[in-house]
């Protein structure tokens, strides 16, 4: 996916302008943060889990290579093809030559961040291969002319049920419908037709299991079991840091996962398929292929952002996040939107496309608390600043700006003298009233705000005074 | 710009027994610079600050955001130099929050003030989810027999305001600060109270671009001296 990354902005702007996006997260916001909250009540030790989900996933990616290697063992063994891929290109480059393989004219496809890092939909059309979205906010973007996700579980969270509406109505030529469950069920009719008569099923992973080789799919719509059953072809592509050591590891993930994510103490579906189809199973598919990617991902091990690799793709960070509450998933550009998205979309797209994005929080750390797996989302946010300063990508003013700042606040006389100045200043400009409409130095503040009035001597010389 | 704040926050010292210095070199503790990713211009206002306050028994700082900056980031800023780096520490151990200071150091339990009317509270980010302030403002506000505190829903939701964030998307956080107002207002409260200026100021700007010139926006040591 071509990243608008570096239109942080302007995306932001745009979201902010749309009443029906905004009327969207409102809602949304409640849904989630209300029930993430209940339910992790129900676990008795929810800080103690959460460490030990830290610790399993840093298990790995310690020793990224090694579990790795089992993991490709382990899947051998029953049946399975295991692909690497290094970046977008080669997941899309894979999967067309498996495609053709295996004769494959049509593909479903499960909810795949990858395939989106990837362009997937792209490329298969492009060798004529059509692709089908069956996650149902998967689809209603497919079919809304291939738009971006707002959401890594929520893809179009950022709709609203009118949209959708006529989207159905335009795309199905069926009549308008507003009912919640009659558009299910017309998603439903389309879709089952497609999974019957597609060669090959595309997923992504939650989870891959190093011990059996297995490959964990947490959903809550029955489109994952059609996908990944029915077609002859079953592809799985996921990023190479997904690995866990065992079954057990899952089940401990397991308990914070849905929770984190949707507030559910376990989702609709959580499947856990092994190898291909044996000759005395009634299903299954008969050729399996792992694509796993790198795309970025070799080169954050080891690094001071490692601690990001251990991301289960929960969202409970963008939920939470007052930033993404206000403008919604897709201003973030790329494909992963919230606080996760603005550490891993300059790690994996490059500092330089996307120069807005570690500034783009208030370093609130909610996300940073609500995390299943402890990520220290501000501190990385921050370290990526500190990166774009060595860089020397930030503008020249603003470096300009801090060396200044910095300058005269060693100089107390000098800092005293600059504050009384920017006392005065701000009184004049505020005449009298309690705050000022415009400042002609922030205007950025200005916007959407006032600032308030000073109250005119600052601290330092009232002090200075009443110690006389 | 509110020099009443450093005030209050020396009348509460004093009325808790305490001697209170207010070293005439300090300036600004850095973190601006470090959360903008300018480490060697952080580096250089941590050392100031460690040569100006190590002396004192107690450091106390009428803001949340300060005091997790000195407490725990400058020994991370000065990591890669092992003096500086314990002596960062050293002094973290002695840095507190204004009200956390109060309720659990200074065991302040007659409040000099007197406050009538409905507040609610605003949890500021750092101070709340970094050194846990979130009983002892409420500890001190109950001390103050006029004071009706109403909570406000998301009262531990983030106003916008985020230090340089406030600048660089403007628009943005003044969305988010929209919220706070709404939700704060919602309260019917006469004054939202916080620790910390900056969130202070964002909701006291948004307020007032809102059209409410009514409601008052305080910093809780001006509630806790304010005089009748
Ligand atoms: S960073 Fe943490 S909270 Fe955010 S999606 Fe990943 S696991 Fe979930």
């Amino acid at each position: 996916m071509k990243s608008r990354a570096h239109r942080f902005k302007e995306n932001a702007a745009a979201a902010l302008a749309n009443p029906v996006l905004q009327a969207s997260m409102r809602k949304a916001k409640g849904k989630f943060v209300d029930k993430r909250a209940i339910a992790i009540r129900e676990i008795d030790d929810f800080e103690a889990t959460r460490e030990a989900a830290k610790q399993i996933r840093n298990r790995v990616i310690e020793n990224l290579d090694l579990w790795l290697e089992k993991f490709e063992e382990t899947a051998t063994a029953r049946g399975a093809t295991v692909l690497w891929a290094k970046d977008g290109a080669e997941i899309c480059r894979h999967v067309v030559d498996v495609a053709k393989r295996h004769g494959v004219k049509k593909a479903v496809k499960s909810k795949s961040m990858l395939s989106e890092e990837a362009g997937l939909n792209l490329a298969l059309t492009a060798a004529g291969i059509q692709p089908v979205e069956t996650d149902l906010g998967e689809y209603i973007l497919q079919i809304n002319d291939n738009e971006p996700p707002s959401h890594i579980i929520a893809p179009v969270v950022h709709k609203s049920l009118d949209e959708v509406a006529d989207l159905f109505a335009k795309t199905h030529h069926t009549p308008r419908k507003t009912d919640i469950p009659a558009l299910t069920r017309e998603a439903r009719e389309v879709l089952r037709e497609h999974f019957l008569t597609a060669e090959m099923g595309i997923s992504g992973g939650n989870f891959l299991i190093a011990e059996t080789g297995s490959v964990a799919l947490v959903t809550n719509e029955g489109n994952g079991r059609m996908v990944t059953t029915l077609p002859k072809v079953h592809v799985v592509i996921t990023g190479i840091e997904k690995v866990i050591p065992t079954l057990e590891d899952l089940a401990t993930l397991m308990r914070l996962l849905p929770r984190s994510a949707t507030g559910q103490s376990i989702s609709n579906y959580v499947s856990v398929l092994t190898g291909v189809k044996r000759p005395d199973e009634p299903d299954g598919p008969e050729h399996l292929y792992f694509i796993l990617v790198d795309n970025g991902r070799a080169e954050v091990v080891g690094s001071e952002f490692q601690d990001m690799l251990r991301c289960i793709r929960c969202g409970a960070c963008m939920n939470h996040c007052p930033v993404y509450q206000t403008i919604g998933g897709q201003a973030y550009g790329w494909v992963y939107p919230g606080p996760m998205g603005s550490v891993l979309t300059p790690l994996y797209t490059g500092l330089e496309n996307a120069i807005d994005l570690p500034h783009a929080g208030t370093l609130c750390n909610q996300c940073g608390v609500v995390c299943p797996v402890k990520i220290p989302l501000p501190e990385l946010l921050r370290k990526l600043r500190e990166k774009q300063v060595e860089r020397h990508l930030r503008p020249w003013f603003e470096r300009l700006a801090f060396r200044l700042w910095a300058w005269v606040a060693s100089r107390p006389g000098l800092y005293g003298l600059g504050a009384r100045f920017a006392a005065r200043y701000l009184t004049w400009l505020a005449d009298g009233k309690g705050s000022i409409p415009a400042l002609g130095l922030a205007p950025e503040w200005t916007k959407g705000r006032d600032f308030p009035a000073p109250e005119g001597k600052t601290f330092r010389e009232l002090y200075a005074e009443k110690k006389q | 710009m509110r020099p009443r704040i450093g005030f209050a926050a020396i009348e509460l010292l004093e009325a808790a027994g305490c001697e209170v210095i207010v070293p005439a070199s300090q300036t600004c503790c850095g973190q601006p610079a470090w959360n903008s990713g300018d480490r060697a211009a952080a580096a250089q206002l941590a050392k100031k600050v460690i040569v100006e306050f190590e002396g004192f028994e107690y450091v106390v700082a009428p803001s949340g955001s300060c005091a997790d900056h000195i407490k725990n980031e400058y020994p991370v800023i000065l990591a890669d130099e092992p003096e500086w780096c314990s002596r960062a520490v050293a002094l973290g151990r002695r840095v507190y929050e204004l009200t956390d200071f109060l309720v659990n150091v200074a065991k302040l339990d007659r409040v000099p003030g007197s406050f009538a009317g409905r507040v609610t509270y605003h949890d500021s980010c750092t101070g709340l989810r970094s050194l846990g302030i979130k009983a002892q403002p409420r500890a001190l506000l109950a001390r103050l027999p006029g004071v009706e505190l109403q909570e406000m829903s998301g009262a531990e939701e983030c106003c916008g305001f985020g230090g340089t964030f406030s600048v660089k998307f403007g628009e943005l956080s003044a969305a988010i600060a929209e919220r706070k107002c709404a939700n704060a207002c919602a309260t019917g409260a006469a004054a939202i109270v916080g620790g910390d200026l900056g969130c202070l100021l964002n909701i006291e700007g948004k307020l007032r671009r809102m059209g409410d010139h009514e409601t008052q926006v305080l910093h809780i040591a001006e509630v806790l001296t304010a005089k009748p």
